[in-house]
């Protein structure tokens, strides 16, 4: 029987809510997604529960499909940029010399340009679909991952087991996928929450400045950019992607903790 | 009898451990132990890793390392009991009566202040001395412990000193506030052998004109028997035998005594060199990338079938790297491998599968050697499935078969590494090794990290295997009393050259060369009273200094 830490447990509970409310939203919200169904930002009440945003959409229902998209992006984001970053880093580990140079100066290259200002330049001549969201984000984001994955894999590769790896003769695809990776998961999976929720904020930010996700499709950071007006009038509407944003970015690094505890403290053991 | 300067009545020290995937919980490491120690005498404290030596050593300066607790008993020092006093009091006893020198001088010094600063930080920290006086007191000591220059020794960072010179200092660094009591924990087992012989004996002598008290903790008889006066043996926590030094080496009561003892008393006849060799080393010479230097000279020996060439000398020789030439992971600047008659390309990445499959590598930290992520079915099961294609069911029976040739037998195949001890762990990674039916297997040091019954248990199933698979070793090691137990032929390297080969008769025979009389000099004897007589003869100065 496996104890978790009550940490880890509220951030289990929040972040099992947000991907179930993510998968399930037709089902969760009482509104359709861009059905204008009231007032302009009426308060809330039993009707309207966070009540109405700028246009008179029901803001609970735009809360729980603008999830759906961020978390979707997120994490087809985050997979997409973990497997193009480890697997570079962990050849570049192994391989060494002039391809780990060759990968290495390129990778930092790219991080030189700040990923927003290079986000926005792609943008700009790209079509702002989600795919291409997707695929820029996960690519820009991978060399952060690769930097890591390098980092960790170099210190694998000058174990003696990996040695007799080579010395039996192993193709590279080996020494990486089975020598390598099983021990470098956990650092990775570590990372990974922390990327995700940069990948949550990333999107969002692109949302806002009006690059991201397009209307009347919903999202947290678009959600905030159509109500932003509203807050000089004392209108809360455009604070509740914010709480969300925070409650999931909260959740996830306390699950992603205790993964990695949990990992360490097995190093070497089974699981 | 004058009162004892240190009492230890039913010393009972425990310690919480975390088993993978189980609950955390209590286990017991030192069960209940007496002793005294009179001023000025040296008791020796001594077993295998695990026995609890380090831990009491500790307690009497009444301190656990993280997660150790002292859960029963009485230390007295001086007259209290300190694991009854409170934190100040402690304060006071460490660093000022009992002081502490540790395994690795070059892991406890910082590497950012000189050597005098942390020399007299005690002695001073704890008011015994004023700076003026410490330092003076640190020069007497450094000349006492035969370092070079001991007025200048001190303006030196740690890195400037070598590493017998280093632990010289924390001898130095130990006697320096004129403590009551030293805690020696195992100061020469991280030095070569000829390195050794000369901090055992300014510690000996160290010991003696300061009339200080120690405990010295060390899992290797032999260099105990020089120094201490009594010997305690500990076995898991609990005292297995205490007697006189005489009375331990000479008339040891207990089983378990006697095996230690008796440890490497493996009798090995030397088989007669064949026509050809297996394999050749021919003028080998190699540098690594970006240095300078040669790090194997001209290097010319051979491999007999079947037999075993021991390749014996200090760190920095250039043992493993002949290894790493001969595998392929280092290629030679010149000179050739032949190997069965035919030639060896120098780069691993060209050799043909077959030349791979037939020289196999056993490597000394058996943890490193398996990834802890694969099981040990998997381990020995990959070079199988590798080299001949084995598959299911005759790849498990392959492996059990394996298994049991190293006398590990059944259900072992789903543990992790973590789950083996490490006597253990060694014995699958020659089972690995066997697994590819090798014609050489290349042993880098694959008992030094092993306890020596442990080791002798490896050094036995080796030339076991020997016999029954016909493969012949390349021994790498350090340790001499491992050379004559297995050596059918000896190397012996100094430098990156090979001063003596030959037969392990005629090697380990006079005449000798200054070299290798000084290396066979330096192997602790089971002898009380070897240490002065064989310093009293030696003809060359050690290597470490």
């Amino acid at each position: 029987m496996i104890r978790i830490p009550p940490a880890a447990l509220v951030g289990l509970f929040f972040t099992t809510l947000f991907f179930f409310c993510a998968i399930f939203a037709p089902f969760i919200a009482p509104y359709g997604m861009a059905e204008v169904v009231g007032d302009v930002w009426e308060p809330s009440s039993s009707e309207f529960l966070l009540g109405t945003d700028s246009i008179g959409r029901d803001l609970l229902s735009r809360m729980i499909y603008g999830g759906r998209t961020t978390i979707f992006i997120a994490t087809a984001a985050t997979i997409l940029s973990f497997v193009t970053g480890a697997t570079l880093g962990f050849f570049a580990a192994v391989s060494g010399g002039w391809v780990d140079q060759a990968l290495s100066r390129f990778i930092d290259l790219i991080m030189s340009i700040p990923s927003l200002i290079f986000a926005l330049v792609v943008l700009s001549v790209m079509p702002t679909t989600i795919l291409t969201l997707i695929v820029l984000m996960g690519l820009l984001d991978s060399t952060r991952v690769f930097r890591l994955a390098r980092a960790v894999a170099v210190d694998i590769t000058v174990m003696d087991y990996v040695e007799a790896a080579r010395l039996r003769g192993e193709k590279i695809g080996w020494i990486i996928f089975r020598e390598t990776l099983p021990n470098a998961l956990s650092p990775l999976v570590a990372e990974m929450g922390l990327r995700f929720i940069f990948m949550v904020l990333f999107v969002s930010t692109l949302s806002f400045l009006g690059l991201g996700v397009q209307p009347p499709q919903a999202d947290w950071g678009g959600i905030v950019k159509e109500n932003k007006e509203g807050i000089n009038y004392g209108i809360q509407a455009a604070l509740y992607p914010a709480y969300a944003i925070a409650a999931l970015c909260i959740s996830i690094n306390l699950v992603a903790d205790w993964i990695l505890s949990r990992t360490t403290s097995l190093k070497g053991g089974r699981g | 009898m004058t009162e004892p300067l240190l009492k230890v009545r039913g010393l009972k020290i425990g310690a919480t451990i975390y088993p993978p995937g189980e609950k955390s919980r209590h286990i017991d490491i030192v069960h209940g132990v007496d002793f005294d120690l009179e001023p000025g005498k040296v008791l020796g404290l001594i077993g295998e890793s695990g026995a609890g030596k380090s831990t009491i050593g500790l307690a009497a300066m009444a301190y656990g390392r993280g997660g150790v607790e002292l859960t029963g008993g009485e230390v007295w020092v001086n007259g209290r009991d300190v694991l009854q006093s409170g934190m100040g009091d402690k304060r006071r006893l460490r660093g000022a009566e009992v002081t502490y020198v540790s395994q690795s001088a070059a892991a406890s010094f910082n590497p950012a202040k000189r050597i005098m600063e942390q020399v007299i930080e005690a002695a001073i920290g704890q008011g015994k001395f004023s700076k003026k006086e410490a330092e003076k007191r640190a020069v007497v000591l450094f000349e006492k412990l035969g370092l070079p220059d001991p007025e200048t020794i001190g303006s030196r960072y740690p890195h400037q000193v070598s590493g017998g010179q280093l632990q010289r200092c924390m001898t130095a660094l130990a006697l320096c506030p004129q403590p009551d009591l030293v805690v020696f924990d195992e100061p020469t087992t991280a030095l070569d052998v000829t390195t050794q012989i000369d901090v055992l004996a300014a510690i000996k002598d160290a010991i003696r004109d300061t009339g200080v008290a120690a405990l010295y903790i060390t899992h290797d008889l032999a260099v105990v028997a020089q120094v201490s006066d009594h010997i305690m043996v500990l076995q898991q926590g609990s005292m297995v035998e205490y007697g006189t030094t005489d009375q331990i080496i000479n008339h040891p009561r207990e089983a378990y005594t006697q095996a230690l003892v008796s440890v490497r008393s493996i009798k090995h006849e030397e088989k007669a060199p064949t026509e050809t060799p297996l394999l050749r080393t021919q003028g080998i010479t190699a540098r690594y990338r970006g240095t300078n230097f040669d790090v194997l000279k001209n290097i010319n020996v051979g491999i007999h079938p079947g037999q075993t060439l021991a390749v014996v000398g200090e760190s920095g020789s250039g043992k493993s790297t002949l290894a790493r030439v001969i595998t392929g992971l280092l290629p030679p600047s010149s000179g050739e491998i032949t190997f069965e008659g035919r030639t060896l390309t120098p780069d691993l990445a060209t050799r043909p599968l077959d030349d791979l499959r037939e020289l196999q590598m056993i490597y000394q930290m058996a943890d490193t050697a398996m990834s802890p992520r694969q099981t040990v079915g998997t381990i020995i099961g990959r070079p199988l499935e590798f080299y001949f294609g084995l598959k299911g069911k005759e790849k498990q029976t392959r492996i059990q078969e394996l298994l049991d040739e190293i006398e590990l037998g059944e259900g072992f195949q789903d543990r992790y590494p973590a789950e083996l001890s490490g006597g253990q762990k060694q014995r699958v990674c020659i089972a690995r090794a066997l697994a590819a039916k090798p014609k050489l297997i290349i042993c880098d040091e694959v008992t030094s990290a092993l306890d020596p019954l442990v080791a002798d248990g490896i050094l036995k199933l080796l030339l076991n295997l020997q016999k029954v698979e016909d493969v012949a070793y390349l021994f790498i090691t350090h340790d001499l009393a491992t050379v004559k137990a297995i050596a059918d032929s000896i190397a012996v390297m100094y430098r990156g050259e090979v001063v003596r080969y030959g037969p392990k008769s005629q090697v380990l025979s006079p005449p000798f060369d200054d070299y290798t009389d000084l290396l066979l000099s330096s192997v602790p004897e089971m002898k009380i009273g070897w240490l002065e007589e064989t310093i009293a003869n030696r003809k060359m100065e050690s290597a470490g200094n």
